[in-house]
This record gives C-alpha cells, sequence and structure tokens, in this order.
C-alpha cells in the first residue's frame, strides 16, 4: 500500500539519524522508516522504486568500521543503523552535440581526461547499488572500449554514490551516459526497416487509411477490432 | 529452506505451481469474448463501483464524473492566497514555460529549440529534479509500428479497440502516426534499444497489441529514454528550476494564459513567472491512491497540473477511468505496488491462482487482466493473501527461463530481478505474487492534436491529458505519449509564441474559484497537494505551525 502502517506489528529496531536515536519497525525500508517517523519528504525521494537515483543513502552498522551505499527505497532498515543521505551529486558534466562526436577511442578522455586517474581501487563498484562493475567501465572508457563502457553502465540510474566515493574523483555517471549515446548513435546499425518506415510515413502513405478508420463509427471499428489476427509470439 | 522469504503457507502454493509447470507450459488460455470482457468490466473493475465516482459540481467540467480522490482535490481552494502574489514584480520572463521536469517536458523544450525558441529563453520548472518522472520507471517498452508487417494503421486499430472506443481520434491518429519518427529520433540520440546485429530492433508484443511493436531497452526503457532526454536538455544548457513547483497558473486581462506561480521548497516563497506559451507536463495521479490501491507511480504524481488547469478554465475529459496495471508486486511488503513490466507476461509467464491453476489469457488489455485478477482473488476466492493483507496470485517466471533458456531472465529483466533480490525474492527461481496496482492516468486535461488546450497559450502533454487513450491504454502507449506529445507541444508553442501578445497579468479566475468553493460550502483541504501525505495522524495531532521560522 506504500502507506508506513500495516496490520502485522513488527518489532522495533533503533536507527541514528544526526545522533539522535529512533525507533522504526525493523520491516521498512530506510524511507519508509522516515515516513514512519512523521516526516514529509522533498528531499531524497523520488520513484520510490530504484530507478530514479534520488534517494542516495550512506550508514553504518553496528560494530562495524565500514561505510556502506544504498538507495533509502530498497534498503531495509537494521538495528544501529546510523544513516544520512545524499541527494545531490555535484558534478561538472560536459556539454558536446552528439552530431558532431565520434566514437572514437580517444573521445571519452577527451571530455573525461580525469578518467585516467582512476586508481582501480573498485570502491565505486562497492559503492554502486545497482551492482554495476563501474570500475570495469571506467577502465573501459580509459582503454576506449565504448562498447564495454556503454553495455557494462547500461543500468546505472546515476544516483552519484560512486562519483561520492571516488578518489580520483571521476563522475563516473557522466562518463557512463556519454559511452552509452556513443555507442547507440554510431556503433549500434541503423535500424533500416525504420528510416524506411520514416520515409513513407512523412510521404503520407497511411493518410488515407488512418482518416478512413477516423470516420468509422463504433460499430465498424468494433467489427474491424474483433476481426484483427494477432501474431503469433 | 534457510532464511525463506515466503512464509509456509505461500511456499505450498509455490509447491503446487512447480509440480503443474510442466503441463502448463505448451497451454495457452483462450481469449475473453466481447461478453465477458463486459461481465467482468461490470463486475470486477473499480471504475464501475458507483459508490467510489463523484461529478464535479462546479468549474468548467462541472458534471465530469470523478473518482472521490480527484474530486477532493478539484473541488477545493487554492494553496495560494492570490491576494499575497505580486504580479508587478516578475521573477522570470520567459517565451516558453514548461512545468514539469519528465520526458514530455523536455522533449517540449528540446522540439522548441528545434523549431526556432531560443534555449535561454525557456525554463523547465520542476517539483524535484530534472527527470524525476513516471518516464524514468516505465520499464517494459515503447510503441511504433515500424515493422514490414505493421502500419499505424493496424496501431490505430489496436489502440481504438483497446480504449473500448473512446478514444479522441485525432490524438490517436497522431500518437501512431508520429511514432516511427519519435524512435527514430531516440536512436538518433543515441538511445540504447534492444537490437540485432543488423540494428533491427527487438520487438514483442504487448497486451492487446496484434503486432509486435514494443521496442525496449532491456526492462530500463522510460530510464534510458530519460537518461538521454536529460543529458540533451543539459547539453542545451536549457534553463531549470528545480524543487519548485508550480502551484497556480496566471492568466491575463485578456483571459489567456500567461506563466506561473511557483513554489520555492527551501525558502517557501513564490515565483513568478511570465510566458507567452506554458506547457503542462505535470504527469498523473498515482499518488492519490485512488479508492486504496498502492501504486507504481513516482512521489510526485499528484494531478497538480490538471488541478491547475483545471481553476485556469481548461476542461478536463475522461476522468472516470483509471488504469490499473494488472502485475503490480503484492509481495514482499516493502514493494508492494512496485511494477512487475507487462513484458514478463510476454514473455511467457503465465498468471495463476493459489492452486497453479491458469485462469485467462495472459495478455488481454490491461483493465481486463486486471480485472480478471481481481475476479480470482476477491470473487472466487482463488488468491493468497500475505502476512500484511495484500491479496495476490502467482506470476510464475520461472516459466521464461524453462522457455526461452536459462538466462533470459537475468538478462531481460535484470531491474526486476535486483527490485525482489533485494528483499530475498529470487524471481529465477520462484514465481512472485502480484496484484493490480494503480498505474496511469486513463483521463485529464483536454487538448487537441497540437497539444492547445480550450485556454489561449496553455498547452499540455503526456499523462496529464485525456483522450488519447480511451478508457484504457495499451502498454508501451505512454513513453510513445510523452514523446509524440512532448515533441508537437515543442512545435506548436514555437509557431505560437511570435504572435503572442499578453495583458495585464492577474490571478483573479483563482480568487473567482476560492468564491465558488465559498458557494458551494466546500471543506476539502487546500490543493495542489504536491505530495502525497503518508505521516500518521499521530504525529499529525503533535505539529507546531512553523511559518515563524521562515
Amino acid at each position: 500500500m506504500d502507506k508506513t502502517t500495516t496490520e502485522v506489528t513488527y518489532e522495533k529496531v533503533k536507527i541514528i539519524v544526526a545522533n539522535t536515536e529512533f525507533e522504526v519497525p525493523s520491516n521498512l525500508t530506510i524511507m519508509k522508516a522516515f515516513e514512519y517517523l512523521g516526516w514529509r519528504l522533498d528531499r531524497g525521494v523520488g520513484c520510490r522504486g530504484g530507478f530514479c537515483g534520488a534517494c542516495s543513502t550512506i550508514y553504518r552498522l553496528k560494530g562495524d568500521h565500514k561505510l556502506y551505499t544504498g538507495l533509502a527505497c530498497a534498503t531495509k532498515v537494521e538495528d544501529g543503523m546510523i544513516v544520512a543521505q545524499i541527494p545531490i551529486s555535484p558534478a561538472n558534466k560536459k556539454l558536446y552535440d552528439i552530431e558532431s562526436l565520434k566514437a572514437v577511442p580517444n573521445t571519452m578522455l577527451e571530455f573525461y581526461p580525469e578518467i585516467a586517474r582512476c586508481i582501480s581501487c573498485n570502491t565505486c563498484t562497492k559503492a554502486c547499488p545497482m551492482d554495476i562493475e563501474v570500475m570495469d567501465y571506467v577502465q573501459a572508457a580509459l582503454r576506449g572500449d565504448i562498447a564495454l563502457a556503454a553495455t557494462l553502465s547500461f543500468d546505472c540510474i546515476m544516483c552519484g554514490l560512486c562519483a561520492t566515493r571516488c578518489p580520483a574523483e571521476i563522475t563516473q555517471f557522466n562518463v557512463g551516459v556519454l559511452a552509452r549515446r556513443l555507442y547507440g548513435r554510431y556503433i549500434q546499425p541503423e535500424y533500416k526497416q525504420m528510416t524506411k518506415r520514416v520515409k513513407e510515413i512523412e510521404k503520407g502513405k497511411y493518410d488515407a487509411e488512418l482518416e478512413k478508420l477516423m470516420k468509422t463509427d463504433k460499430k465498424g471499428l468494433a467489427k474491424l477490432y474483433a476481426e484483427r489476427v494477432r501474431e503469433k509470439a | 529452506m534457510v532464511n525463506d522469504p515466503y512464509p509456509d503457507y505461500m511456499r505450498e502454493s509455490i509447491k503446487i505451481v512447480e509440480k503443474t509447470r510442466e503441463k502448463r507450459l505448451k497451454v495457452t488460455m483462450d481469449h475473453c469474448s466481447p461478453d465477458e470482457i463486459d461481465d467482468v468490466l461490470n463486475n470486477y473493475h473499480p471504475d464501475f463501483i458507483k459508490a467510489q465516482k463523484a461529478s464535479l459540481r462546479f468549474g468548467v467540467s462541472k458534471g465530469e464524473v470523478v473518482p472521490l480522490e480527484v474530486a477532493k482535490i478539484i473541488e477545493t481552494k487554492s494553496v495560494l492566497d492570490p491576494k499575497k502574489v505580486d504580479l508587478n514584480k516578475i521573477d522570470f520572463v520567459v517565451d516558453l514555460l514548461i512545468i514539469g521536469g519528465g520526458g514530455a517536458g523536455a522533449n517540449a523544450a528540446l522540439w522548441a529549440i528545434k523549431n526556432g525558441v531560443k534555449a535561454e529563453n525557456i525554463l523547465i520548472a520542476t517539483k524535484l529534479r530534472m527527470g524525476d518522472s513516471n518516464t524514468t520507471m516505465a520499464q517494459g517498452g515503447i510503441q511504433a509500428a515500424v515493422r514490414e508487417v505493421d502500419s499505424p494503421a493496424i496501431h490505430y486499430l489496436d489502440a481504438i479497440g483497446g480504449g473500448h472506443y473512446e478514444n479522441d481520434p485525432p490524438l490517436t491518429r497522431r500518437l501512431v502516426r508520429d511514432a516511427p519518427l519519435l524512435l527514430q529520433w531516440y536512436e538518433k540520440l543515441g538511445m540504447m534499444f534492444d537490437k540485432f546485429d543488423d540494428g533491427t530492433m527487438d520487438a514483442i508484443h504487448g497486451g492487446g497489441t496484434s503486432r509486435k511493436r514494443m521496442h525496449f531497452a532491456k526492462d530500463f526503457t522510460g530510464a534510458e529514454i530519460m537518461k538521454t532526454l536529460r543529458d540533451e536538455v543539459f547539453n542545451k544548457e536549457i534553463p531549470i528550476i528545480e524543487f519548485s513547483p508550480a502551484v497556480e497558473l496566471i492568466k491575463d486581462d485578456k483571459g489567456q494564459v500567461a506563466g506561473a506561480v511557483l513554489l520555492n521548497l527551501d525558502s517557501k516563497e513564490y515565483i513568478t513567472v511570465k510566458a507567452k506559451a506554458t506547457v503542462v507536463t505535470t504527469g498523473g495521479f498515482g499518488r492519490l491512491h485512488i479508492q486504496g490501491f498502492p501504486t507504481s507511480n513516482h512521489y510526485g504524481a499528484t494531478f497538480d497540473g490538471c488541478v491547475m488547469g483545471y481553476r485556469a478554465g481548461a476542461p478536463l475529459k475522461l476522468m472516470k477511468s483509471v488504469q490499473y496495471h494488472p502485475t503490480g508486486a503484492a509481495f514482499p511488503e516493502q514493494i508492494v505496488g512496485l511494477l512487475v513490466t507487462e513484458k514478463v507476461r510476454g514473455k511467457g509467464a503465465q498468471v495463476l491462482n493459489k492452486n497453479g491453476e491458469q485462469f485467462c489469457f495472459p495478455l488481454e488489455t490491461r483493465d481486463v487482466e486486471a480485472s480478471l485478477i481481481i475476479r480470482e482473488c476477491g470473487g472466487r476466492n482463488n488468491g493468497l493473501v500475505t502476512p500484511s493483507g495484500q491479496p495476490g496470485l502467482w506470476l510464475d517466471s520461472p516459466l521464461i527461463d524453462q522457455i526461452h533458456g536459462e538466462g533470459t531472465i537475468a538478462k531481460n529483466f535484470a531491474a526486476m530481478v535486483r527490485q525482489f533480490e533485494r528483499f530475498g525474492v529470487n524471481m529465477i527461481e520462484d514465481p512472485i505474487l502480484i496484484y493490480p496496482t494503480l498505474h496511469y492516468q486513463n483521463g485529464g486535461l483536454a487538448i487537441d492534436e497540437n497539444t492547445a488546450t480550450a485556454v489561449k497559450n496553455l498547452y499540455a502533454a503526456g499523462e496529464v491529458c485525456g483522450g488519447t487513450h480511451g478508457s484504457n491504454r495499451l502498454m508501451g502507449n505512454s513513453l510513445l505519449e510523452i514523446s509524440v506529445f512532448g515533441r508537437a507541444a515543442g512545435i506548436t508553442t514555437a509557431k505560437s509564441i511570435p504572435k503572442v501578445s499578453l495583458g495585464k497579468l492577474t490571478l483573479d479566475h483563482i480568487t473567482k474559484y476560492n468564491a465558488l468553493c465559498d458557494e458551494h460550502k466546500v471543506k476539502n483541504p487546500p490543493s495542489p497537494i504536491l505530495f502525497p501525505d503518508y505521516s500518521r495522524q499521530e504525529h499529525k495531532d503533535r505539529i507546531i505551525p512553523t511559518n515563524f521560522l521562515v
């Protein structure tokens, strides 16, 4: 129901936000725990389904020195969890006109020379809530392997957690989007039938047929609809 | 099993599902007949429950039938006190104001530029961040009649029949005719659609399609579209104002729309924008939780655009109709309501009751499929109920790997697999529990095929509009809608802007609307609501107003 209360009672756990302890039911995500506390969110909240990267969160667990990263909408609270959110990841995105770019090995380095500073520490990969091999795609970009950088980074939701943790100060998510656009534009072959269809449409090939359907009454349309033959799956 | 996420009684039912799998593999149920469709919709679709509807009592669409939750936020005063806004001081003077930073808004901005509007004369105002939208969340795909065996006319017929002939023909025509143009543009922008080695885009069926025309980028189609469009919006250096939702439209003394009042969520002050053309691309109303349903929608989907448009005199249409996606997650509790893309059924997963039986064709149109699922649970008592009280049926996801080979689910449904895995459910090995979830606003602001509303200088594109899909939208036609009509809005406004001459700015329409509310003794809280409220009453009762801190 996307509501924070349910009929079941779950045991409570303590989470810590800015040195203050709060008791929340153990079944909640971090985001729903905040709402359970009565907070009406307007930062660090977005799609609530792990697709938008708005709710980047860092946390530590009880008795554990490690700093963990996750999405508040997709991470369950744990007892003793110390939580902070990073709703925005500052970045200087490079500007380009996709039409004037070339999918050549050097393009990535030209726009984001800092990828050469990668020390292969793999912290970005460990930080990624989407389990992407971030370091591998940065390394691929560095080698000029645009196709690999594009495919490896495909699931990126641009939450910026990788960039927040990177000692080389790379904004991996911007490197990824450039790689994907180069790949989609220049390396994946063009869909020829689509080019053909667009020309047909521009020449008005289907206009008369569409016009006729628009003028068909409901009964006529229902008949045509019922007579359709579904293409085999 | 160690740490089984499913409680014992659900595991028992899964064992039955596993036992019947081999037998079911090659058995597909027949489509419902037109009579059966009428019957199941009338008896089980939430839209047909009369007690859940109201007729609007005043305003430009007086008499329009709407869900109770919608009536509550339309028939009420504005959050904005018009007397407190100084329209002599304008913060932004632009040619084009776009309200909403999703796919439709981004398309409108980019196509306006392509048609001669200068980037610096545009302003995109958005409630959260640029790109935060339902577009980002759309997984399954985008329809376009591209293949040789397909045509825009066949697409039109699928959409019109699926929409129960209530579609607005010129809108549906524009949707299907422009579809290949937009898909090609996306290809040129460098979006990574699933393609074969020769460049041919992969295409599959969705519910109600008679040709395979669903094109996709794994199960991240909307995210791929939005990430690329946003990148392009940044590249063009289009001014954006984030965390600043519009709260009301501004008009002029000639009755034209002339911009909007925004709310700065940090300082809580208002911001005035004067614009020669205003495009509303605020999306739908999933977060109103119509009839208490969970939703697949973005946090910001709160109907703001329709509320503002309505107060400014733009009619609404088809508001009676709501889309419930047949397969929202019903378990585990943390992800209840989130979308399980239709593509899962497109690839062969069957919908089963607790006895491991199929009971319908798995790819009926969404309204029919959702109704059949509700009937199987509530009407026939063949569903399961989770520990938190959520009913559900099985979606037999492991079938996909059995049909297409091991690894298919992992490769095609990475987002979905991860979603469930985070909470311990492995959809490659176990079926997943689903139930219909509130997914899409079929109705909305009435527009013509060039996105113009009935009010001068006010345009709208995307889910905020009604008519394109009739009373039921097909899968893949909403990513298409934000594309086609976002583009149309950009082209239309680029043409209209040079001809616009604005008069004296006013918020009189709000004052008048508020007076109408007094006349009808309205008691609802003011709107637009901007965000859903998930806090509990025990907190609300203790709140100290903090205006003195601002």
